[in-house]
């Protein structure tokens, strides 16, 4: 329980009543104006991206599921690799702006943010893998932002991957991004044979990154692959 | 980062070819910084850059290697971006020591538990393992004699301030001038800048708003034709360059160190600067040890007015505006409970009637309002007077152009919060504040919005009225200062009388 919102630092109150009081108390991070303006996914999505399916014109859905995703299940060479992924929040400004400072302002303990949302969604028996940085970008920005949330939320994340060569995403276009040669290999030594899996990343966007990763696992023998992410854009 | 220190010099430890003991900046006792090796050929480029600044790694864009060198032949030189007090951590950089605003994290740069700063960390972060970069020489680079271009001639209060303002140059001490909305108060910092350039000195306008940089810049490269402006401000391209005249929003003075030896500071009593105790920090921090600061504002805060009166602070005041009118003085007009007509979709009478007055004769108007949540309930209802009507809030998008939409007179009237008090001039204007018992038009912003009526030479009247549902102090002491600053004038043969 942090006594001032961590986003803008304004005083929490908290208002002590009888079941306040006799409730456990679940740490607070933010004060309740900035809460309010995370909005949960929640309601109908996509069975695969967990895209929130009512913004989407009825053309772009078929069965329960976003075109996107079904065109990655039609590509022979993507299928089946990412069996699912799970996004917290929507990619608002609001939380764009969270993200920014945290990611690329390097303000590590917005982590905390997330921390007990994430815990609630890390179940046993699942390794828990961040998606990772080029060694330049994680010396730039002096910590791994997937990692963090794994750690904030009180898990241990496993290492699996590692980056063949850096290329920043965010600024490529969808196509782009699809059409990137490998990205990823498996760490040396690594056995992942029959083992749950449950990638995190930061924001879900076109989930090219994932199920780069996703693929990676899948040929070493994972048992499944599934994601987790604070933002789905 | 971490360092190791061999021979009396810093290491960098991604430059180190035998395994050695490193650790973090804060964590060493003390910074060795070596002799300055006067056969060294150093990159002028790089002295431009860090010649009076305080940068991380990361905005220094030159590699490791030209980094180490210039350091170990005394040229650049490091300082702890975070400091230990009683284990109590404290950033160099802004100043912070609030214990609610410092953080940890696992960091991959020294791989450790590094402490860092959260106020400043808008302009990249500052760590125990993060060096502030500077520059050793001192010496400010030689620049190109400085000539004044400018026709135009200053009036009596302003001609009486701008040799104020030279002499405090000269003397390296402070001033605060305080100057009425429309006083001509840039061109009052022409000649004392002119006399700080002509002495090699190096000069710095700063200002809290970004508006007023992107304002003043081309204004000042105008009259200084010879020399080159920097402008610095959240994105410009002026980082690298190094300028004897810089114009910089006072959160871009974060990124310098002992750099001005005349800062001038506009508007110090403004948001971010008036309530943001880092930025103060930052103006401290860029002064040379011996430099002189001038302060220009219309609303002192109250503390600054006491010491004026009491003789603790050194002033000029510029009582009337150049074009010898007096101020227009607010008119005061109960209103009656406003908040309640607006539950019933409109505003008391004679605030209508006023609206419409404008509308009608074509006068163009801004209309105050205290919360930017009242938008969505009032301007239907203005709107129905005329369909153009427009509102404007901090956070509007469409700010600049609504503002612009103004000026052209393509709308006949703007509603608008706080954020319109000052920095904004309209030649022919009336303006009008509902509910001016609000908290948040406290005596300068009252000032300051009156300030916006009769800013013209062809125009220099205009209506200001205060709609309120009961006195308050603040609205007492904003018409009181008005007046008094017209009755100085008036003394000082400032104003014609009418």
């Amino acid at each position: 329980m942090s006594e001032y919102c961590l986003f803008c630092h304004e005083e929490i109150t908290s208002n002590t009543n009888w079941s306040s009081f006799f409730k456990v108390k679940t740490a607070t991070y933010l004060c309740p104006t900035c809460e309010a303006q995370l909005i949960k996914i929640e309601g109908d999505t996509c069975n695969i991206c967990n895209r929130p399916l009512e913004k989407l014109e009825p053309q772009f859905v078929i069965n329960s599921r976003c075109l996107d995703c079904v065109r990655w299940e039609e590509d022979e060479e993507w299928k089946g690799y990412l069996l699912k992924n799970e996004s917290l929040y929507e990619y608002n400004t609001f939380l764009k702006e969270i993200i920014s400072q945290y990611k690329f302002r390097g303000d590590y303990i917005l982590a905390k943010i997330f921390s007990t949302n994430i815990q609630q969604k890390l179940i046993s028996d699942t390794l828990f893998v961040p998606i990772p940085l080029s060694a330049e970008r994680q010396f730039e920005r002096g910590f791994n932002q997937s990692e963090a949330l794994i750690v904030e939320a009180g898990h241990s994340p496993t290492h699996l991957l590692e980056r063949t060569h850096s290329e920043k995403q965010s600024k490529k276009s969808r196509y782009d991004r699809i059409h990137i040669p490998q990205v990823f290999r498996l760490k040396e030594g690594r056995d992942v044979a029959d083992k749950a899996i449950l990638l995190i990343d930061d924001i879900y966007t076109t989930g090219s990154t994932l199920r780069h990763a996703a693929k990676i696992l899948m040929h070493a023998g994972a048992k499944s692959v599934s994601s987790l992410t604070i933002a789905r854009s | 980062m971490n360092f190791a220190v061999l021979r009396e010099k810093l290491v960098t430890e991604a430059l180190l070819t035998t395994p050695e003991i490193t650790q973090a900046i804060t964590s060493l006792a003390e910074i060795p910084q070596p002799p300055t090796n006067p056969n060294f050929s150093f990159n002028r480029e790089l002295q431009k850059l860090l010649l009076g600044k305080q940068l991380l790694i990361d905005e220094i864009p030159y590699s490791l290697e030209d980094i180490q060198s210039h350091y170990e032949n005394g040229y650049i030189t490091m300082r702890k971006g975070i400091t230990l007090n009683k284990n109590r951590p404290q950033c160099e950089r802004c100043g912070n020591e609030d214990q609610s605003l410092f953080a940890t994290f696992p960091c991959s740069r020294c791989r450790e538990i590094c402490t860092y700063c959260r106020k400043c960390i808008m302009m990249g972060r500052v760590s125990t393992c993060t060096p502030l970069y500077g520059w050793g020489d001192e010496n400010d680079l030689q620049h190109t004699d400085a000539t004044l271009d400018w026709t135009g001639t200053l009036s009596s209060g302003q001609q009486h301030a701008s040799n104020q303002v030279i002499e405090f140059i000269k003397a390296n001490k402070e001033l605060l001038v305080w100057a009425v909305c429309g006083a001509g108060k840039t061109e009052v910092l022409f000649e004392g800048i002119h006399h700080a350039l002509s002495e090699q000195k190096r000069v710095c306008v700063a200002t809290p708003r970004t508006d007023v940089v992107l304002e003043l810049t081309p204004r000042l490269q105008a009259v200084f034709p010879t020399i080159e402006v920097a402008s610095f401000y959240g994105g410009s391209e002026d980082r690298q360059k190094y300028s004897p005249l810089t114009i910089a929003t006072t959160h871009q003075l974060l990124r310098f160190y002992k750099a001005f030896d005349t800062i001038i500071l506009d508007e110090v009593d403004a948001f971010p600067y008036s309530v943001d105790e880092a930025l103060q920090f930052a103006v401290k921090q860029a002064r040379k040890d011996n430099s002189s600061l001038i302060y220009l504002t219309a609303t002192p805060n109250e503390q600054w007015q006491k010491e004026c009166r009491q003789g603790k602070r050194e002033f000029v005041t510029i009582p009337a505006r150049y074009h010898r009118h007096p101020l227009p003085a607010p008119e005061f007009v109960w209103c009656g409970n406003w908040n309640k007509a607006l539950t019933k979709g409109t505003l008391p009478a004679n605030v209508m009637k006023w609206l419409k007055h404008r509308i009608d004769t074509g006068k163009h108007a801004l209309f105050f309002i205290p919360k930017i949540e009242l938008i969505p309930k009032i301007l239907p209802i203005l709107q129905k007077l005329h369909p153009d009507i427009e509102a404007v809030h901090a956070e509007d998008p469409n700010r600049k152009e609504k503002v612009k939409a103004l000026r052209n007179k393509e709308i006949p009237l703007l509603i608008t919060t706080t954020i319109l008090e000052r920095g904004v001039t309209f030649p022919n204007l009336d303006v009008a504040v509902l509910g001016s018992d609000d908290r948040i038009f406290t005596e300068s912003a009252l000032v300051q919005i009156s300030g916006r009526v009769g800013r013209s030479a062809q125009f220099p009247n205009g209506d200001i009225t205060f709609f309120h549902y009961g006195l308050t102090e603040s609205m007492l002491k904003a018409r009181k200062e008005i007046q008094n600053m017209n009755k100085e004038a008036l003394q000082k043969g400032l104003i014609d009388v009418e």
